[in-house]
């Protein structure tokens, strides 16, 4: 008889079989009840008076209108949010100075800040009771209740997705590699092209979907600046609940399974950019904490 | 001694910082504290202590309370499930965690309405056994539940994940049962994120609409959340109720925010020594 025993692994806490097939089951049967389930009434509902209706419905000019707008808010927020990121990151994690903790709250607040709060705020900017109302209308220039309006609450709402990506990443890479580069004799445009640039990438990629998809979906914000003019300024979103209080739920819901097949593109896009190392730096890494 | 930083591009790179947080952040901010302040003290208390206002509060308080101690305990079941076991299906569950947050908050609305409306299929079976959710507070707390859900989960994972095995076998091979191991060893070390995870949701919760407004009643006094009255009074073109209340809600928002900063620091400090 052999006294040698293959070392198995101890069980650890919770790994009682019952126990274990107990919490699966649990989770399994909440994640399809909760998340999966709503996903898929949007495909039930959608279809629930057929392939045509579906069809009208997504190719009506409304419904094609709301898409190019919300397009257009896309393209312009997300490049202006991506070159905001990085330069609040490369200021951040780059250099020291005085109120950067501070910098960085102010850069997460719009996470914090009810869209609907948000979408007032600016009503008291630009619209006619705001401190630039006044002005904007004696020089007839349009930005609440018009297309402007809506890209710029919906840049206040994404503002942080870009920078909080990249900040605790760039923050962990340190400095040495940039520094070496600029000893050199390398600009600094070129140490970032070169250098920094190919470390971030995938963080990078990460940010600006996750900063679409919220762009594309936002609904709070958004329709208080819009004024819901029907095919002038609808959102998707605004033409869902447009639809929807109309009495059109089937509409709604053919409008809706188009956001929400990009929900499940930006899942998708972030499993596999989570497999090239993107946004698992995060952990508890407060950045702030690390400045030495 | 610090040394000197060579780097380039600090005046461009915070100067545009400075700038966009500046003019996209704080100055509508500022403009909305700024509109709500010259009420003056008289005006503003009668508005953010009408009992319309109060009532939306007791909503939107109650109703985000009862959607993060749910989450609280399927956030953290969800992150231990995710982390601590393997099963075909681990990695699909994972990734659906985040739909909430991808998902747009109308579309999660119209969805979750559909879901329990009397005729719909968890709405029928509920009216079967006496419960009504949809249009009422408990179709409130279920909306936030969909929302913030991601919150919890995604903070305490990293936590779990991190968990040196060595804690546990040490008070394993003293004889602790799994429940007191779970009680005094990995909830102690977990405490401290699941805490921020929680006051990330109920925050979140706090300033929720567009998932709420469709399956809520939305009923002055019971069914009428707070994002919701201010989206009201503006209708009404009465911005100085709508300022007013917008910044009782901005006011709960950066308390929570320093709330969390304190949570994530403390948790910083658990982490960093281990």
């Amino acid at each position: 008889m052999s006294t040698v025993s293959t070392r198995r692994k101890p069980p650890r806490v919770g790994d009682a079989p019952l126990f274990r097939r107990l919490m699966i089951g649990i989770v399994v049967v909440l994640v399809a009840l909760v998340i999966i389930a709503p996903l898929v009434i949007i495909g039930v509902e959608a279809f629930s008076k057929g392939w045509q209706l579906y069809r009208d419905t997504v190719i009506h000019p409304d419904t094609l209108h709301a898409v190019m707008l919300t397009v257009l808010a896309a393209l312009i927020a997300v490049p202006v949010n991506t070159v905001f990121g990085i330069a609040a990151a490369w200021a951040i994690t780059k250099f020291d100075f005085w109120g950067k903790r501070f910098l960085l709250v102010v850069i997460e607040i719009p996470f914090s800040v009810s869209p609907i709060v948000a979408g007032v705020a600016y009503l008291f900017v630009y619209g006619l009771q705001g401190l630039f109302g006044p002005w904007l209308d004696a020089h007839d220039i349009k930005i609440l209740f018009a297309v402007p309006g809506i890209i710029i609450a919906s840049m206040f709402v994404t503002a942080p997705f870009v920078a909080r990506e990249l900040i605790p990443l760039m923050q962990a890479q340190g400095r040495d590699l940039e520094e070496a580069s600029t000893s050199l004799g390398a600009s600094g445009w070129r140490t970032f092209f070169s250098v920094t640039l190919p470390n971030v990438k995938w963080a990078l990629l990460y940010g600006v979907i996750l900063c679409n998809a919220r762009v594309m979906g936002e609904f709070g914000a958004v329709s208080v600046v819009s004024g819901n003019i029907r095919g002038q300024t609808n959102t998707l979103p605004l033409h869902i609940e447009l639809l929807y209080h109309d009495y059109n739920a089937t509409g709604a819901f053919a409008a809706a399974s188009i956001l929400a097949l990009i929900a499940v593109f930006t899942i998708i896009a972030k499993v596999a950019l989570e497999r090239q190392g993107a946004g698992r730096v995060r952990k508890t890494d407060n950045p702030a904490e690390k400045t030495s | 001694m610090r040394r000197r930083n060579v780097l380039p591009g600090l005046p461009l790179s915070l100067g545009v910082t400075l700038f966009y947080v500046g003019l996209i952040v704080v100055l509508p901010l500022a403009a909305l504290a700024f509109k709500a302040a010259s009420l003056g003290f008289e005006d503003y208390w009668r508005i953010v202590s009408s009992s319309r206002a109060v009532a939306s509060y007791r909503v939107t308080v109650l109703s985000a309370l009862g959607a993060t101690v749910f989450n609280l305990f399927f956030g953290l079941s969800l992150a231990w499930v995710i982390t601590r076991y393997r099963f075909p299906g681990r990695r699909i569950i994972d990734a659906v965690v985040d739909l909430p947050f991808a998902l747009p908050t109308a579309v999660a609305g119209i969805a979750l309405t559909a879901l329990f409306a009397n005729s719909g299929w968890f709405g029928s079976v509920l009216e079967g056994l006496g419960i009504k959710v949809a249009y009422t507070p408990i179709g409130i707390m279920i909306a936030m539940c969909f929302t913030s859900l991601p919150f919890i989960v995604r903070t305490v994972q990293p936590v779990l994940e991190d968990l040196d095995p060595a804690l546990e076998e040490a008070a394993q091979s003293l004889g602790g049962s799994d429940w007191t191991i779970f009680r005094k060893v990995i909830l102690p070390l977990l405490a401290p994120a699941l805490l921020a995870g929680v006051s990330l949701s109920f925050a979140r919760c706090l300033g929720e609409f567009g998932a709420i407004i469709f399956i809520a009643g939305n009923q002055p006094m019971s069914t009428e959340i707070t994002a919701l009255l201010i989206f009201i009074r503006l209708e009404e073109y009465d911005y100085q109720a709508a300022a007013a209340i917008a910044s009782v809600l901005l006011l709960a928002a950066f308390f929570m925010l320093a709330v969390t900063n304190w949570l994530q620091a403390r948790a910083l400090r658990y982490t960093v020594k281990g």
